[in-house]
């Protein structure tokens, strides 16, 4: 995630060559500047708050000694459990917390200036911001493990945000290669479900679940082409398309399960699912081994294709030519790269990644199909993707974000934490609004995203 | 380049020139890809389309012994489904033929037969009623340039207000029931207006924030309903409401034994209204303008942002009286599942109508019928009632491509259209950053 990487340093840099931004910022009104709440104190406040909430919501109801446990059962080299004081914990936090939003608090205000510039780099922002939700989450988990004869087992934790959020990774980074190349991808619930569907029944019809994996990706190749040729060719909005074609799969997906599937469950909606691969050596690494080198092939997947897109999109011809399409397709055109030829490859190639990761839910965790089995995942990797700034790695790290919030919620849940899971469930999309709206302010996708190209 | 929308927008009931078309000219006209025409066409074709659909998934077409069979059987079983649809949504012969067996119309009417009749119709009414206003939600906002996905989410918030005020508040007959309509609106405009407000002070973008706010409120809904000392009936293991009053209840226009009930007038009214707000008023004017072109508006003088946060508390609160509409017109009772995928339809029900409120109201009634006669088809010929789902996305894909429809009929281009460089369909784009 470096700072040259992200689009709005891309298009600042093509910004004054760009005819179709005719900005007045005399006329504007102060509004509009795209600042946030409070301007630029919307930061600081913000992590004032998450600071006063931890001392005030879980320090003050915090009790007796939090026990985190970092081993899986049979682990052979085995960490030491973690026993903290619950409430003394949630304190530190909240004092940690408090202190960087007063570093922010100098950062807004440039003072002293050498500090200011030096801590002042986007890098460093994030990192606060990073520090402060890292607290809010030990603070949480103090104040639920209090009290309790159960250590938390930290390890159980990450290792499930990592495999629950494979769909949401894979479909985050279609949606970056889709946005990038200038084309919004709101079908990327659709792929997911179709991709689940058909990994169900390929791998139920011919018991092979590498060719079911193929069938799926495939599947969210078919829905990207649908909408690769309306977006492209007949230059139908694509927000609208993206809606109608999820409204599309949803309805035939529903069909079929009630059609088919339920009269022929065991011939069709049967399938084996992927068993867990460790990774030799790497895999019996305390903490880490258990979290990113034991799990289905799926995470693997997802490893790969997020390091491709990365490079793919910033190191080499490809990605320089898929953000030129993004950013200005007449320039991009005017060079000699096929605009359009270009945005037909990249979604369509793209739908395969959201085909894994729909192919997850059926063939990788759950085993057999049911209605409306991404259940909205879709959206919330859209979400990441725009949260992450249109970069994979953000759009990968938030979509794990995404994904702990709920692993965090059914884990609590089942440990019988007096806290509404309902309200948990409902946390990351008030923090995402909050975040999307105060802290980030306006993030910037790729300037011709979602603008048909028309040759003139 | 952004903005090739402008001349397509302006298009509303109304104001059309009234001018005599001579019968030639008005069959030349019906030949090129215009509104009308596209849309009849990207019916047909999404009918053949769910057709073949519902007949190769059947287990006795899919049986048959030979080609010829198959066919025949294939075309048994999808007319079979669409006349269980027509039959479930406008009229079913048989009820007609057994109304007009009766000696005298007042025994018919006593014995329901008469009802019976228009119960079909009656349904369709009914499940038209949420949808238009839904759709009225996202087609107003549409016209200020603004996409609410967030049907679901003001949904809730008006049925929640409309479902609190209907069972905890007494009040005197007449009035219990505009308040809970009144509740219902302002329940789901505050909702719209969060998102208007983020977007217009923060830039956020609005597809995002109503996403988002989906979900808050679904889980809200869900939250508020399972505590006892919240919305969760006294008593019940259920997550639900106690039955709102018979006060609250919005009166039936038909007798007690059709469901038809004054929300389906409300909708109506709502629809007038919000051609008038858009084409009679200053406030609808700058709406329009907003939505064709937000940087010029500005220029202009406008309030770009205050525009935006109107058009999404306006949106809102009509989503919210579809909620106040379903809870006082046919449910009762507010649950977890009350919201249904009224959000989604209502985008579907606003793309075919075209963002226009008489187009709403036709497409709501249309959507309205599939989904009235769809329990009865599932029924009778035993097609899943998702085709339903898949005929409304089918419709508006094709509604939204006039070139694919142009191709798929041969047809020709409108004079705009082919002055456009053959983008016609280019008319509803923008851009994500627009």
């Amino acid at each position: 995630m470096t700072t040259s990487t992200g689009p709005a340093s891309g298009s600042a840099a093509s910004g004054s060559a760009a005819p179709a931004s005719p900005k007045l910022p005399a006329l504007l009104p102060p509004g509009s500047s795209g600042a946030g709440w409070g301007g630029r104190f919307a930061a600081p406040v913000t992590f004032a708050v998450f600071g006063l909430a931890d001392i005030a919501l879980f320090g003050i109801h915090a009790r007796g000694t939090a026990t985190f446990a970092f081993n899986q059962e049979f682990a052979k080299a085995t960490v030491p459990n973690l026993a903290l004081p619950a409430a003394a914990t949630c304190y530190a936090c909240g004092a940690l917390t408090l202190v960087l939003a007063a570093l922010r608090l100098l950062i807004v205000l440039g003072w002293p200036a050498t500090v200011a510039t030096a801590v002042g780099r986007r890098g460093w922002r994030r990192l606060l911001l990073g520090l402060v939700l890292f607290c809010f989450v030990v603070a949480l988990l103090a104040w639920s493990d209090g009290g309790q004869a159960i250590a938390f087992n930290v390890v159980d934790l990450l290792s499930g945000t990592f495999s629950d959020s494979i769909p949401l990774m894979l479909g985050a980074l279609t949606g970056v290669i889709c946005s990038r190349t200038g084309v919004i991808n709101i079908a990327i619930e659709g792929q997911l479900l179709l991709g689940a569907f058909c990994a169900a029944i390929a791998t139920s019809v011919t018991g092979s679940l590498w060719l079911g994996l193929v069938c799926g990706a495939l599947a969210g190749s078919l829905v990207a082409t649908l909408l690769a040729v309306f977006a492209i060719a007949y230059a139908v909005d694509q927000i609208v398309l993206g809606v109608v074609l999820n409204t599309l799969v949803l309805g035939l997906t529903g069909y079929l399960y009630n059609a088919i599937m339920i009269p022929f469950g065991n011939t069709l909606n049967n399938p084996a699912t992927f068993t867990p691969v460790k990774i030799p050596l790497l895999g019996d690494i305390p903490i880490i081994g258990p979290v990113f080198f034991d799990a289905t092939v799926f995470l693997y997947i997802t490893y790969v294709a997020l390091a491709g897109v990365h490079i793919g999109l910033f190191r080499t011809r490809w990605g320089l030519r898929t953000r030129a399409v993004g950013e200005h397709p007449v320039a991009a055109d005017t060079v000699g790269i096929g605009v359009l030829a270009m945005r037909y490859r990249n979604v369509i190639a793209s739908g395969l990644i959201a085909g894994i990761g729909g192919a997850y839910f059926t063939i990788g965790s759950v085993g057999s199909f049911g209605i409306n089995m991404s259940s909205g995942e879709g959206y919330i990797a859209l979400a990441a993707m725009i949260f992450g700034r249109y970069t994979p790695v953000g759009a990968v790290l938030a979509a794990l974000l995404f994904g702990f919030t709920t692993q965090l919620q059914s884990i609590l849940s089942s440990i019988n934490v007096p806290i509404q899971s309902n309200l948990l469930l409902l946390a990351p999309y008030v923090v995402t609004i909050v975040v999307v709206a105060g802290l980030v302010g306006k993030v910037r996708g790729p300037r011709a995203e979602g603008v048909p190209y028309v040759k003139s | 380049m952004t903005e090739p929308a402008a001349p397509a927008r302006e298009e509303a009931p109304g104001t059309e020139p009234s001018q005599h078309y001579p019968f030639g000219k008005i069959f030349s006209e019906a030949l090129e890809a215009n509104n009308v025409t596209v849309t009849v066409l990207a019916l047909v074709a999404a009918t053949v389309l769910g057709g073949i659909l519902c007949a190769f998934t059947n287990p006795v077409v899919l049986h048959a012994p030979g080609a010829g069979a198959m066919i025949a059987r294939a075309w048994d079983v999808a007319s079979g489904t669409y006349v269980a649809l027509f039959e479930g949504s406008v009229v079913n012969p048989h009820t007609l033929a057994a109304l007009f067996q009766q000696a005298s119309i007042p025994t018919a009417i006593h014995d329901g037969f008469l009802s019976a009749v228009f119960g079909p119709l009656s349904e369709t009414a009914v499940a038209a009623t949420p949808l238009i206003l839904a759709g009225l939600a996202v087609a107003l906002p549409y016209r200020a340039g603004l996409f609410n996905i967030g049907g679901q989410s003001q949904f809730i918030g008006g049925a929640i207000m409309a479902a609190w005020l209907g069972y905890a508040v007494n009040l005197p007959v007449f009035v219990h029931v505009v308040v809970c309509v009144l509740g219902g609106f302002a329940g789901g405009a505050v909702t719209g207006w969060v998102v208007g407000e983020v977007k217009a002070r923060t830039g956020a973008h609005e597809v995002i924030v109503t996403i988002m706010l989906n979900y808050v409120m679904q889980y809200l809904l869900a939250y508020l309903l399972s505590s006892a000392s919240l919305l969760q009936a006294p008593g019940s293991p259920n997550p639900i409401t106690p039955p709102i009053a018979s006060d609250a209840h919005l009166p039936l226009l038909a007798g007690s034994n059709l469901r038809i009930n004054a929300g389906f007038l409300i909708a109506l009214a709502c629809a007038f209204g919000v051609w008038w707000l858009l084409n009679r008023t200053t406030t609808g004017f700058e709406f329009r303008a907003v939505g064709a072109n937000p940087n010029a508006s500005r220029v202009a003088g406008m309030n770009v942002e205050r525009s935006w946060a109107l058009a999404m508390l306006i949106g809102g609160g009509l989503a919210g009286l579809a909620g106040a509409a379903v809870i006082g017109g046919t449910d009762f009772t507010l649950n977890p599942q009350s919201y249904g995928t009224y959000g989604i339809d209502a985008i579907t029900v606003a793309l075919l109508g075209r963002g226009s409120p008489g187009g709403v109201v036709a497409a709501g009634l249309l959507f309205g019928a599939l989904h009235a006669g769809s329990p009865g088809m599932q029924d009778v010929t035993g097609t899943p009632v998702q085709i339903v789902q898949v005929l409304q996305a089918l419709i508006v894909l094709f509604v939204a491509a006039p070139p694919l429809i142009r191709t798929l009929f041969r047809l020709r281009a409108t004079r705009a259209a082919a002055r456009g460089a053959g983008t016609s369909g280019a008319a509803m784009s923008k851009g994500w950053n627009a």
